[in-house]
């Protein structure tokens, strides 16, 4: 099998296209099995060093790849900015070109800023950089555990295998992503990621929680939002990201809710065999109700699950050479 | 003892044609103009074979950083790029620190231009430490020499405080210059608004926060009849604005910069901060519209709006780093390039870098006043003061960054073969650039 995504960083969906998207799912469905032994542990990374930097708080994919590169005997290097030098003044590049002088493999960076990845790509001599998040333009590693629980699901209920699916199991399927979508890093990576393997997606929000221009986008804005919901077969509730000011472009939570949440009544709407994901933290009572959050077609939990085998599959790639990754 | 100083073989670039001529210069002062002129003794001879002769640069906008900024600029520095560039004047911003809002700044910096290579111009401050509260005291800048106002690096916001400005400036004779974004709608933005900056998650400084100002700046001028002139223009809509308003006889002039007539927001893709500057790097049809307007007249004059930034401010993430590049230096063959390549029409480039923006700003007539500027962007004639640039059009240098005479490196062109080579520039009839080498 061709080998794209090997020995390359991650920073971007773009970047895999849909065989890199395809070989990355596959290769986490085999570490899936891994977290079903009674010893969770490969050395397959043993012997290198990743280092994760994050530059802005997180608790789920922090652990999350720290947890994946245990799992794969790599050591860990973890950054704590708040008690770094970087609260002594020390620049991005600076912080990154020593902690490469210390002989790290990879580097798990997660920035306030969109690009950093990219910027930190050019300077490092040999590492290979993972996104782990930078600012409102990128999430890979979501959208790929999105892609990866969706397809679970669906090669479940089709009786398939899912690991012998490949991306077939996309083709033609609505997506609609709904809400916060100007803030959301994740929507930008999922809506590229879902295009590249077929999907039609369709996004729906507030003017005002729309990116500036979508024009050149594989998208269509939904025109009525009910009508998208009748129609959708995965629907992706985004967060309201507070944090970055989201409050400010609504007249308030909760008339976003009532315009825009996934309410109960709403869910109503929805196919009998949709799916619901969330990139989580959820916010109940805000974009999703607490049922709906709850409700068996949604499949939060699940993508917090497979939160692991997906970073695994990330690092692992990075870190092979393609020539490796194509011994099949 | 006299000093002779003759031009060879060179082609004059005069207002509205060229000539095959010499130039004789003695004393500073153009003192013949003609074919095989005769060569008293001890005359210097400057070799202007196959190139342009024509009246050396006059930038309306550079930022020489001193005082306050001295890492990125100095007046030394940036003067030395500018006579490299083939300028013989510059107007120094007013956004040092501190700011250049009071005749004590005014003077420490036009004690520095005497001591520099060049004429150095001082843009005085509209509003005191540029912060858009109250007038800055205009009148008593004047009084040194000012006739140029702006708080460029940022655009008045308050409406009323900009109409009393412009009733106050029109009282004094002078020119009040704008930086056209509103900073409600430009925000935090750090590269044009587009389907481009929603896809890199960068926020976007929409076209419409210059247009806004752009479109209430030119009312404010018609209403109060005071000299408006626009800096570093970057929209196709903003240049509409202008014609419109030159149409109906609004007294406005404007600006482009180089990198507004050269470069798209594509260079912001790799999110590379050499490309982040404010007005933003637009599209390719605001690139094309600018050209036009620089041709039809609808905008007046090319300025730098060089932009010297010490490395530590640009090796940070976009977001972060500070907007703005250097211009200077290399601002002829760029503006060539724009405008038709090879092709351009050296009396059309000469208007538009030197003889309109000397009229801008006044720097046409020599000032003694405070032992003063010489004349710039003139006739290439008897009497005039000689500050003149020798251009070889079959020039094709590189740009490395490494050889700037910039203090800063924050160059956009890195390996850019350039339409053009400044070979010669002589100020107040020194040559301060001697076959492309500052003699200072």
């Amino acid at each position: 099998m061709s080998s794209s995504a090997a020995g390359q960083h991650l920073l971007a969906i773009d970047d895999l296209g849909s065989e890199g998207i395809e070989e990355l799912l596959e290769v986490a469905e085999a570490f899936g099995e891994v977290e079903r032994r009674s010893v969770r542990k490969v050395p397959t990374l043993k012997g290198k060093v990743v280092a994760s930097l994050f530059f802005e708080e997180s608790t789920r994919t922090r652990l999350s790849f720290e947890t994946a590169a245990k799992r794969l005997s790599a050591d860990v290097l973890s950054l704590a900015v708040a008690s770094s030098s970087v609260k002594k003044g020390e620049s991005l590049r600076d912080t990154v070109e020593t902690i490469e002088a210390m002989g790290i493999d990879a580097v798990v960076l997660r920035h306030k800023s969109a690009g950093a990845p990219h910027q930190v790509a050019r300077w490092v001599n040999r590492a290979r950089v993972i996104n782990a998040g930078d600012g409102f333009h990128q999430h890979p590693t979501q959208a790929l555990i999105d892609l990866f629980t969706v397809r679970q699901e669906l090669s479940l209920r089709r009786g398939q295998q899912s690991e012998r699916s490949g991306l077939s199991v996309f083709e033609g399927l609505n997506v609609l992503v709904v809400g916060d979508i100007r803030h959301s890093r994740v929507a930008r990576s999922q809506i590229q990621a879902y295009a590249l393997a077929g999907a039609i997606v369709t996004i729906a929000s507030p003017g005002t929680l729309l990116p500036d221009d979508v024009s050149s986008w594989p998208v269509t804005v939904a025109e009525n939002f009910e009508d998208a919901l009748r129609s959708a077969d995965i629907v992706s509730v985004l967060r309201m990201q507070e944090e970055r000011g989201s409050g400010s472009f609504v007249p308030s939570l909760h008339e976003f809710t009532a315009t825009f949440g996934m309410t109960e009544e709403r869910s109503m709407l929805l196919k009998e065999n949709a799916l619901i994901t969330h990139p989580g933290p959820m916010v109940r009572g805000v974009e999703i109700a607490s049922r709906v959050a709850d409700d068996e077609r949604c499949l939060v939990r699940k993508q917090v699950a497979n939160g692991v085998p997906i970073r695994m599959a990330a690092l692992f790639l990075a870190l092979s050479s393609p020539e490796e990754a194509s011994r099949d | 003892m006299t000093d002779h100083m003759l031009i060879r073989g060179g082609t004059v670039v005069h207002r509205e044609t060229t000539t095959r001529s010499d130039v004789l210069v003695v004393d500073g002062i153009i003192s013949l103009v003609g074919e095989h002129l005769d060569i008293p003794a001890g005359t210097t001879i400057v070799d202007a074979e196959g190139c342009w002769v024509g009246p050396a640069l006059v930038d309306l906008h550079t930022h020489l950083r001193e005082p306050g900024g001295e890492e990125a600029e100095t007046v030394a520095s940036g003067a030395r790029a500018g006579v490299l560039g083939g300028y013989s004047a510059v107007m120094a911003m007013p956004n040092t620190s501190p700011a250049i809002d009071s005749s004590a700044v005014v003077a420490q910096v036009l004690a520095l231009g005497q001591a520099s290579c060049l004429d150095v111009a001082v843009a005085g401050a509209i509003t005191v430490g540029r912060l858009g509260e109250r007038l800055a005291p205009l009148a008593e800048m004047a009084e040194l020499g000012v006739t140029f106002f702006t708080d460029d690096g940022t655009g008045v916001q308050n409406a009323g405080l900009m109409r009393r400005a412009m009733e106050y400036a029109r009282g004094l004779n002078v020119v009040i210059a704008d930086h056209c974004e509103d900073d409600a709608l430009a925000g935090d933005g750090c590269m044009n608004e587009s389907s481009l900056s929603s896809e890199l998650g960068l926020v976007g400084r929409p076209a419409l926060a210059e247009e806004v100002m752009v479109a209430r700046d030119l009312a404010l001028a018609q209403h109060t009849g005071c000299e408006l002139h626009l800096l570093h223009l970057s929209t196709v809509g903003s240049a509409a604005l202008v014609a419109q308003a030159k149409q109906a006889g609004v007294n406005v002039t404007a600006e482009v910069a180089p990198h507004h007539l050269l470069l798209t927001e594509e260079l912001c893709r790799e999110y590379d901060p050499l490309y982040k500057v404010h007005p933003p790097l637009r599209t390719a049809n605001d690139v094309e519209a600018l050209r036009m307007a620089l041709r039809s007249g609808g905008i007046d004059a090319v300025a730098t709006d060089h932009a010297p930034h010490a490395p530590e401010t640009k090796d940070r993430p976009f977001a972060e780093a500070t907007p703005g590049m250097l211009g200077l230096q290399h601002a002829f063959a760029l503006t060539r390039e724009a405008l038709g390549g090879a092709d351009a029409d050296p009396v059309l480039l000469f208007r538009v870098l030197s003889r309109t923006p000397a009229k801008i700003a006044r720097l046409t007539q020599s000032d003694q006043r405070r032992g003063g500027h010489s004349a710039h962007g003139g006739e290439i004639a008897v009497g005039e003061d000689a500050n003149l640039v020798v251009i070889d059009p079959e020039g094709r240098p590189v740009v490395r960054s490494e050889v700037l005479a910039s203090k800063s490196r924050n160059t956009p062109y890195e390996g850019r073969t350039l339409l053009g080579a400044v070979r010669h520039t002589i100020v107040r009839g020194e040559i301060v650039v001697n076959d492309g080498v500052a003699q200072r």
